[in-house]
């Protein structure tokens, strides 16, 4: 499977690193959900620090795309809401 | 229940196929869309070196409003000179505030640095991936029917288009925070500004306007002085002309 950490890059996760993240990524749901956004930032900082030890960096002219993204840690919960609204966080593709 | 991996994954898909349908069906135009990708890495470009000029005329700002400060030390002396001790106070705390905020924009400054350094870092990624693209699309053209030469493109297609999501949200967002600091520059730049004395017809301020009066006083005492003096002198001189 392969990871992307927004802005940093795409990784090679295996099943075990997977399974990590999935658990983390529950509870940063589960944070942004609850509005807590300490919690929410500190999991994410943990997924990144997994991600970035256990994972294999992709060379830059990969040219798969990710299975899953992991968001940037260093989100305001407000732009972690907007990233998921309609409105989006990511600006518009130019025409 | 789906996770924030998943939600991202998806909002950054959806992302990709608005980006897609804009673009010409690309196991067609395979040319097309490597010149439409040419275009977009130099937006990003652009973007990126926006970022620095920003960041570089943000750390100008800061240096020369610390130059400025030492205006509100002659405010404060000149409150003191004229007995004023709750206006050179007042001088006194606004110089605080604004060192306060000035160290804020330091930090703020060197943050950026490192936000600057990995949108520099993105803009290669993307330069690498649309440089292999270019590459494999000769080799796709070469070995592939249409329909798995469709299949090959789209893939690629949508590894390129993610990284540029993520090239663009991160320009975004470096352009959203050196909007902030510059508007929190403008204020402290307001701030040292408007405390000066020499503005204070502008000065919209009651320690401005007092000092301002306190000056205006001085200055027309002087020169009443002055004009007095020069009045009893000349009618001295008249005196022995006669």
């Amino acid at each position: 499977m392969i990871v992307r950490l927004m802005g940093e890059g795409q990784f090679r996760a295996d099943d075990e690193l997977l399974g990590k993240l999935h658990e983390l990524d529950d509870r940063a749901q589960a944070a942004a959900d609850a509005g807590d956004e300490p919690e929410l930032d500190s999991v994410l900082d943990e997924m990144w620090r997994l991600v970035q030890a256990e994972g294999e960096r992709l060379p830059d002219e990969d040219l798969h795309p990710s299975d899953v993204v992991v968001p940037p840690s260093d989100l305001t919960l407000e732009e972690t809401q907007q990233l998921f609204s309609d409105q989006g966080l990511i600006p518009d593709p130019p025409g | 229940m789906a996770g924030l991996m998943s939600r991202t994954s998806a909002v950054v898909k959806a992302w990709i196929s608005k980006l897609l349908d804009r673009a010409e069906d690309p196991s067609v135009t395979l040319d097309y869309s490597y010149e439409k990708q040419l275009q977009m890495l130099q937006n990003v470009k652009r973007g990126v070196a926006d970022v620095v000029t920003a960041k570089k005329r943000l750390e100008l700002q800061t240096s020369k409003l610390e130059t400025e400060l030492p205006k509100l030390d002659d405010q404060a002396r000149k409150a003191i000179a004229a007995g004023r001790e709750d206006l050179a106070r007042a001088a006194l705390e606004r110089k605080a505030f604004a060192q306060q905020q000035l160290q804020g924009l330091d930090q703020q400054v060197t943050g950026l640095e490192a936000q600057q350094e990995k949108l520099i870092a993105n803009e290669k990624r993307l330069s690498a991936k649309i440089e292999a693209f270019r590459s494999q699309k000769e080799v796709i053209k070469a070995q592939y029917s249409a329909a798995e030469a469709q299949t090959r493109i789209g893939e690629a297609a949508t590894g390129i288009g993610e990284e540029m999501a993520d090239t663009g949200l991160a320009i975004q967002r470096a352009q959203d925070k050196t909007e902030q600091m510059q508007a929190r520059a403008a204020a402290v730049d307001e701030l040292v500004e408007i405390g000066a004395l020499e503005d204070f017809t502008t000065g919209e301020t009651s320690l401005d306007r007092e000092l301002a009066q306190i000056s205006t006083q001085s200055q027309v005492d002087d020169e009443l002085a002055k004009l007095k003096g020069e009045l009893a002198a000349g009618g001295e001189k008249k005196e022995i002309e006669q």
